[in-house]
């Protein structure tokens, strides 16, 4: 068993930090949130009703986990950044082309990039396009596990930005966010979870 | 029995082997390491089939059903059994999904050419159900191996991809469907080319043997349109069967990717 008596509360509107070594259950906890992983014992609530009385697709569709090393389906970046608007959970959202290019522009990419192939992008710009394409399908919580990592400080901050702008637009948007960097969990966060020293 | 019929004596058949003796020969002088299975397929194949000769005389002497569909299962069984020993990777329960497949299929579509296409009489007879039972197993195993093992290689190398489609809302379906589609395509590409080519490169075996045995090309040629149907939609209903449950065991009804449950296994046959 990873944890014994973890009790997490997230509420609305709220930035929550997940510190903790390497190997402390960071990635495993946020994957457990996301409905990815089978929950041994205990009960996640979402809006006050149990994980299991929700339609998995229909909850992911709210809770959106970005992996740290996301992996892209072989095509161009518009069509990675399209492809969760072809499920049925988002059957009438019709694709934000232009948003998604403006999101782009704030990182200092122009349209051209959405023509590039997903499957020969950096490590750093393959974490760019799955933060992205998160920020366009997830309408309450973003669960992000360390998506800064393979970006220099430039593409951080611009990331950092994109993401507080996301929280802005709806005052119920709430995140999770992994991280080693210790200024960065306190430049983005409320409150700072400490995995290990929880029980 | 057709009169210009030739008997083969146990003299022609060592001199048949002759002829694999040559290669093995080489094999062991280029050190290309095929020897040892080579001979141990050479051998297994001589010792199956003068068994499997022996049994099928008797069988077709006894003139009842139980016998036949006795020895159906158990060839159905062995087929779905081989099928699983040719993937690197398994998962529990793989077994039983093979098994099934292989035996619904199979049973399915030779029962059905039996009584509604051929209309033997008996139902059972061994002369028809036991070939025509062979040659749509055998297809189906190749179908059923190849599948199994790109859908189950597809979820080990790019469950991290399928895992990134669920976390975005994907159903285990939507999730999936690529994956499905390729294995499916992957498992009738033997079917499909030999269909391509029949009788252009290659004359079938059944078709040989009929012509050998002094029935007329065109008669032969129409048992053989039946047959290749008959194995095409064999293999295809047993591949997609077998896709679909292991789709049920490696995706849960959670919409999780249980990749945990797949383990690859180091003694693979071939």
């Amino acid at each position: 068993m990873l944890w014994k008596n973890l009790d997490l509360a997230l509420a609305r509107g709220e930035r929550l930090a997940i510190g903790g070594a390497t190997g402390s259950g960071k990635t495993v906890l946020l994957r457990t949130l996301a409905g990815l992983e089978p929950l041994q014992a205990g009960t996640i609530y979402f809006n006050d009703q149990a994980l299991s009385s929700w339609s998995m697709p229909a909850y992911r569709a709210r809770v959106v986990y970005v992996p740290q090393r996301p992996a892209l389906a072989e095509s161009t970046v518009k069509n990675v950044l399209q492809s969760p608007f072809k499920f049925r959970v988002r059957r009438d959202q019709p694709f934000p082309l232009q948003l998604a290019c403006e999101h782009l522009a704030a990182l200092g990419r122009n349209s051209d990039f959405l023509t590039q192939r997903a499957e020969r992008l950096s490590g750093g710009e393959a974490q760019i396009v799955a933060v992205l394409r998160a920020l366009l399908v997830a309408s309450d919580i973003l669960l992000l596990d360390e998506p800064t990592a393979s970006l220099d400080a430039e593409a951080t901050a611009g990331i950092e930005t994109l993401i507080a702008r996301w929280l802005g637009e709806q005052s119920h948007r709430a995140c999770i966010w992994t991280s080693h960097d210790r200024s960065q969990l306190a430049r983005i966060s409320d409150r700072t979870l400490a995995l290990g020293e929880a029980e | 029995m057709n009169p210009n019929y030739i008997n083969l004596s146990n003299w022609q058949l060592g001199f048949a082997a002759v002829l694999i003796l040559i290669n093995l020969a080489i094999s062991v002088w280029l050190r290309l390491g095929l020897a040892r299975s080579l001979l141990v397929a050479s051998v297994r194949m001589v010792v199956q089939l003068l068994l499997v000769g022996f049994i099928l005389e008797s069988v077709f002497a006894l003139q009842t059903p139980l016998p036949v569909v006795g020895i159906g299962l158990v060839m159905a069984a062995l087929a779905g059994l081989a099928a699983v020993r040719r993937t690197r990777r398994r998962f529990p329960g793989v077994y039983w999904n093979s098994l099934l497949s292989v035996l619904g299929a199979s049973f399915l579509i030779t029962g059905a050419a039996m009584l509604g296409i051929l209309n033997v009489h008996p139902w059972y007879l061994a002369q028809y159900a036991i070939p025509l039972l062979g040659m749509v197993l055998g297809n189906i195993l190749n179908g059923i191996s190849l599948a199994l093992d790109r859908f189950m290689e597809g979820v080990a190398r790019e469950g991290s991809l399928l895992e990134s489609n669920l976390a975005l809302g994907a159903t285990r379906w939507e999730a999936a469907h690529s994956l499905i589609n390729d294995s499916l395509r992957v498992g009738m590409i033997p079917t499909i080319n030999s269909m391509m080519v029949m009788g252009v490169v290659s004359l079938p075996g059944m078709m040989t043997g009929q012509l050998l045995a002094g029935v007329l090309p065109t008669a032969a040629v129409r048992y053989q349109i039946v047959i290749m149907f008959m194995i095409a939609a064999a293999t295809a209903l047993g591949t997609l069967g077998v896709i679909l449950l292991a789709f049920r065991a490696l995706f849960n009804s959670q919409h999780q990717l249980c990749s945990g449950r797949l383990h690859l296994h180091k003694h693979v046959d071939l």
